[in-house]
């Protein structure tokens, strides 16, 4: 199975290796940031990465190290899905329903995965729309990683 | 449309080239730069919106404003689409109809249909909007995914937040950051989840919202409302007055029905405000109508008598023969007046009018004496004029802004929301002050430099960032070679260019250090033009007139003044200071700051008034309150002031008013003085009477009647009566008598009147035959006194020093929620952000003493002793203490001192010595001030 890592994401560590909540880590983060136009998004990706979700917490520690609101930050984190509220299942999937996967089963197999009970508090399933790798369909993001040419039972296999 | 006919959608352009264009056929030109949807409504063809409103810039969000252009593609948004030259464009094709009636059609499948009962009812832009589209029919079903469960945020004490009715227009969050600049809304998710959010989706009262109300005045539906309008209905009548609050005097349309006020709303042509407003100005009005308001006179034999309640006649004749027997026992410099700067400019020339001519003596004073003075005198001194140089539009024309001793987030909301803007906009920050103030960093803004000096070393820091500009040859030396007196400025030259006043010594007295004040001196004096703004952490000190003197020295030296952009201004405390100091409120001061010995001036009002006036100073409030001790001073007219809270060593204060035989107090309430007051005479709200205030930028502007006055009669008919009664004859049919009076008596008000208010909305003095529209930026072409006069600025450290009895030092201050002693706004919802003083400590200091955040804590000086709650914060510096002196239960100023400024008496607020400890008890003053109250509250009812 071809697996290619897509470069501009960030990596998303598996759960077994995310963060406790430490402010202080978080503080180091935001301040690393802070003298940076457009820092807030980076710092949130990087908590996102680092602790697997951006902890309630988090929030007002970013709006003090960046001068801004909490409202600001609050407005940023509740915009993108990949930024995340929870702590998240213990493998996410993020499969690609652009139109050239659905052309080679994308919508099937998010169906089929839906039906087969893997979208639990175990695995969390959420369709995105194109990855980039049209011609590799269909295509996922599993736990991070970019997994092409994908069926039901490769997908099975990746995620055990 | 019927929505606000005069909102034209996105702000004016002041670009001097013009576009030519065309809409729908008429042909219109505007300022380049300016958007098609204003265009349009100056043409008079109004498009249709909902996310545009022209206090904020456009969004471009709501899809409804869409229109054509001849020879392009497509429906742009006319809010966001600037004018062209020759554009022809096209508000209303067939096209443009159908879509606009799509998009409403789809707000409407997502709101809900409760217009008849809906509290926006009448009030409402989607409602206009549905009608101006035509809109007709909504053909998606009921049974699609909706907002219209969500539930209502009522936690805000006066507005509730009501998502299920709203658009997600964003105008709420855009008022809330361009607007007011706190950034404490946004919209949270997306696509069709979106929804506007209070910080992290907290509720309203929990988030970082300060409860301005912009948001509230920009929904154009019921999202975000006024809780007063939901319970009262809409106003069936609108009235224009100015806010009785701070020194910034916003525009207000106070918003009607019958004789209640429903809504106030910050005027959009309010000159001081462009529309804004704060907490205070815009909600917090109900103490108008507070149960606690005393509405008939009553009088007492003495302070341990319970009140007997009497009518206006036999008040005003008691009151009247109370004096006549004193001056007659005791002489005519036995009695005097307070006048007050919550009142207008009428009824205090009115109240010093009295002293002057039927007490026959200059024992007039005013609060002033306890905040500005000193800028009165040390303006004065350098330019000429006792006050502050610049409008508050200039702010948005500075560079660089110093902010010293004021807290203007806090103190001067909407005129900190401005200074804030053009922060924003790139201009540089010095914050001067022993505290860390919202200023120095908060969402978007932070300080250049934050010069964190021990209180009580104004001077000493001053002279120091004087030294860096005239040794490192930062002098602007034309203007000082072509405004400044020469010999004094070489005086002034060689005196801060001395060792003594360089950063490197000063910095331990002061604790900012050399470097710090080097590079905050070279911004101010080279970052272009460069502001000046100051509050009482300038004055209320013992050099406070030698700091604004050497301010003053400061803004000449760089050549920073006489034009947009610069000048040395004082943040007034309350609205009319600066109206009470131009009235002749002081002892020796006739109105327009001419001295009592001023025979000329003296001549033209004794002509006025057909009375001789006393050619001497009379006393100052300390002076007074000596007297009244000594036995010299025994009766007092004290108009809208608490001198009981508000003065300094409370204890002494009292113990010379229970030293008095008669105390007049006319208020809305009985204050803390009324407990040594024989005489209580009811006053009037704001909203009761007619009248000026003139503000901080010397802006006067109308206060108008807009409900009757609850007591029966205004303040200033109260004084005319007590004038007349105590045989000196006044005689007005209407307060703009009055000022035609001040006019005529007043040079700098020699333009004013009612009618020339009325047509210019507002004038700034100097107001006369040169300057008949007012004068906004003073100095323009030369000081007023001449040339400009260096003064000499030695540092005298403060005799209150801290030692190991009282080893900290406490300075006072305020909070945005409430207001000066509070009895305005403690009546209010206000209390629900404050409803006790607290201590602020540093935890350094907390940790040596033992005391926890949120425990009691005794606070006691050589003055007094009071308890209250301590707040653990490095807000403050180790060393240093704050609290504020809203609450009479707290009674800050049982603690200060009778230290004050040399020259002018303004006490020394800022700098007491005092130590605190943990405590599990109040004081015994405040016990027994307790009980006092009690005391004072005892009213019995007239048999009938």
């Amino acid at each position: 199975m071809p697996v290619v890592r897509a470069p501009s994401l960030p990596r998303m560590a598996s759960p077994s290796t995310h963060l406790e909540f430490d402010a202080e880590r978080v503080r180091e983060i935001a301040r690393r940031w802070s003298d940076r136009d457009g820092g807030l998004l980076p710092a949130l990706l990087e908590i996102n990465d680092r602790f697997g979700h951006v902890d309630a917490r988090a929030v007002p520690i970013l709006a003090e190290a960046l001068n801004r609101s909490r409202a600001e930050v609050h407005g940023v984190l509740s915009f993108y899905h990949d930024l995340r509220t929870e702590p998240p299942a213990r493998h996410t999937v993020a499969l690609c329903q652009g139109e050239a996967c659905q052309a080679v089963g994308a919508t099937r197999l998010l169906a089929e995965i839906r039906q087969a009970g893997l979208d639990d508090h175990d695995v969390q399933v959420a369709p995105v729309y194109c990855l980039g790798n049209c011609a590799l369909g269909p295509c996922a993001l599993v736990d991070g990683e970019l997994v092409a040419r994908l069926d039901r039972t490769q997908l099975i296999g990746c995620l055990s | 449309m019927r929505t606000n006919p005069r909102d034209q959608g996105t702000p004016a352009r002041s670009e001097s080239t013009t576009v030519m264009l065309e809409i729908d056929g008429i042909p219109i030109s505007v300022p380049a730069g300016t958007s098609v949807m204003r265009a349009a409504a100056i043409a008079g063809t109004p498009i249709p919106k909902l996310c545009a409103t022209d206090s904020l810039e456009a969004f471009g969000s709501c899809r409804l404003c869409l229109i054509e252009i001849a020879g392009r593609r497509g429906t742009p948004a006319s809010c966001t689409t600037p004018v062209e030259t020759g554009m022809q464009v096209r508000t209303r094709t067939q096209r443009l109809q159908r879509l606009r009636r799509a998009v409403m059609e789809l707000y409407i499948s997502d709101h809900p249909l409760d217009c008849l009962t809906c509290a926006a009812n009448g009030d409402c832009e989607l409602q206009d909007m549905a009608g101006a589209v035509g809109l007709r029919e909504v053909r998606y079903a009921s049974s699609g995914a909706s907002h219209l469960d969500l539930s209502t945020d009522a936690s805000n004490p006066y507005f509730s937040f009501d998502p299920s009715k709203c658009i997600v227009c964003s105008r709420c969050v855009r008022a809330c950051e361009e607007q007011q600049g706190t950034f404490a809304l946004t919209i949270q998710g997306r696509g069709f989840a979106s929804t506007v959010a209070a910080s992290a989706n907290e509720r309203f009262i929990d988030s970082e919202c300060v409860s301005c109300g912009a948001c509230v005045q920009a929904c154009p539906t019921a999202t975000l409302m006024e809780k007063s309008v939901i319970s009262m209905g809409q106003p069936a009548r609108e009235v224009k007055t100015t806010c009785a609050y701070c020194g910034v005097g916003c525009g207000f349309v106070a918003e009607i029905q019958g004789d209640q006020v429903v809504r106030m709303r910050p005027d959009r042509d309010g000159k001081a405000n462009h529309g804004h407003s704060c907490v205070k100005g815009r909600f917090a009005w109900g103490y108008a109508t507070h149960r606690d308001r005393v509405l008939e006179p009553m009088i007492r034999d003495s302070i341990s008598e319970p009140w007997r309640k009497v009518s206006w006649d036999a008040a005003i004749a008691h009151a009247a023969s109370e004096f006549r027997r004193i001056i007659t026992e005791h002489g005519r410099g036995a009695v005097g007046g307070i006048t007050s700067s919550r009142c207008t400019n009428e009824e205090t020339f009115l109240m010093q009018k009295l002293v002057r001519a039927a007490f026959g003596n200059n024992n007039t004073d005013t609060c002033a004496r306890v905040c500005h003075s000193p800028t009165g005198y040390g303006l004065k001194t350098a330019f000429g004029t006792s006050a502050g140089t610049q409008d508050f539009d200039s702010v948005a024309a500075a560079d660089v802004i110093m902010v010293v001793g004021a807290n203007p987030t806090d103190a001067h909301p909407v005129f900190a929301s401005r200074l804030r803007r053009r922060l924003r906009e790139g201009a540089r920050l010095i914050v001067l002050d022993p505290r860390r103030i919202d200023l120095v960093r908060s969402p978007h803004i932070e300080a250049a430099h934050h010069l964190r000096l021990r209180p009580g070393t104004n001077v000493a820091l001053m002279n120091a960032l004087a030294h860096v500009v005239a040794t490192e040859e930062l002098i602007d030396v034309d203007f000082v070679r072509e405004r400044c007196d020469q010999t004094e400025f070489q005086r002034w030259l060689a005196f801060v260019g001395h060792a003594d006043n360089a950063p490197e010594t000063t910095a331990a007295i002061t604790g900012v250090p050399a470097s710090a004040v080097r590079a905050a001196a070279r911004l101010y004096a080279s970052g272009g033009r460069a502001a000046i703004y100051y509050g009482l952490g300038v004055t209320e000190h013992s050099q406070g007139t030698t700091m604004v003197m050497a301010m003053a020295n400061l803004a000449m030296a760089t050549g920073n003044l006489g034009r947009p952009g610069v000048g040395i201004n004082p943040l007034r405390g309350q609205n009319n200071v600066q109206g009470a100091c131009d009235m002749g409120s002081f002892p020796h001061e006739l109105s327009g700051y001419r001295h009592v010995s001023d025979s000329t001036a003296r001549a033209a009002f004794a002509e006025a008034w057909g009375v001789e006036l006393e050619p001497e100073p009379g006393l100052r409030i300390p002076n007074m309150l000596d007297a009244a001790l000594e036995g010299s001073f025994r009766g007092i007219y004290i108009q809208g002031e608490d001198i009981a809270q508000s003065d300094p060593n409370t204890q002494h204060v009292t113990a010379a008013l229970a030293a008095m035989e008669c105390v007049v107090v006319q208020d809305l309430f009985l204050n803390e003085t009324a407990s040594y007051a024989h005489v209580f005479l009811p006053g009037a709200s704001f909203l009761e009477k007619d009248g000026t205030f003139t503000n901080a930028e010397r802006r006067i502007s109308r206060v108008r009647r807009a409900i009757p006055p609850l007591a029966g009669m205004a303040d200033w008919e109260v004084t005319v009566a007590l004038s007349n009664a105590l045989g000196h004859s006044m005689h007005y049919a209407h307060p703009s008598e009055i000022m035609d009076e001040i006019a005529r008596l007043t040079p700098s008000y020699r333009g004013v009147s009612y009618a020339a208010l009325e047509e210019h909305g507002s004038l700034q003095w100097p107001c006369d035959e040169a300057a008949p529209s007012g004068t906004p930026v003073m100095h323009a072409d030369g000081f007023v006194r001449g040339k400009g006069r260096f003064m000499i600025t030695r540092y005298v450290p403060t005799e209150e020093r801290t030692g190991p009895r009282f080893p900290l030092l406490l300075t006072t201050g305020r909070i945005l929620s409430q207001y000066n002693v509070g009895a305005q706004s403690r009546r209010t919802d206000n209390v629900v952000w404050h409803e006790e003083d607290v201590l602020e400590i540093h935890p350094h200091d907390a940790e040596n003493r033992g005391i926890r955040d949120g425990a009691m804590v005794s606070l006691a000086s050589r003055s007094g002793e009071t308890a209250l709650r301590a707040h653990i914060t490095d807000r403050v510096q180790p060393g240093v203490v704050y609290t504020t002196f809203h609450h009479p239960e707290t009674g800050a100023n049982v603690v200060t001192t009778e230290h004050s400024d040399w020259a002018t008496n303004c006490p020394e607020y800022k700098v007491t010595a005092v130590e605190v400890r943990p405590t599990n008890r109040w004081s015994r003053w405040q016990v027994e001030s307790e009980s006092r109250r009690r005391q004072r509250d005892q009213i019995i009812e007239p048999s009938t």
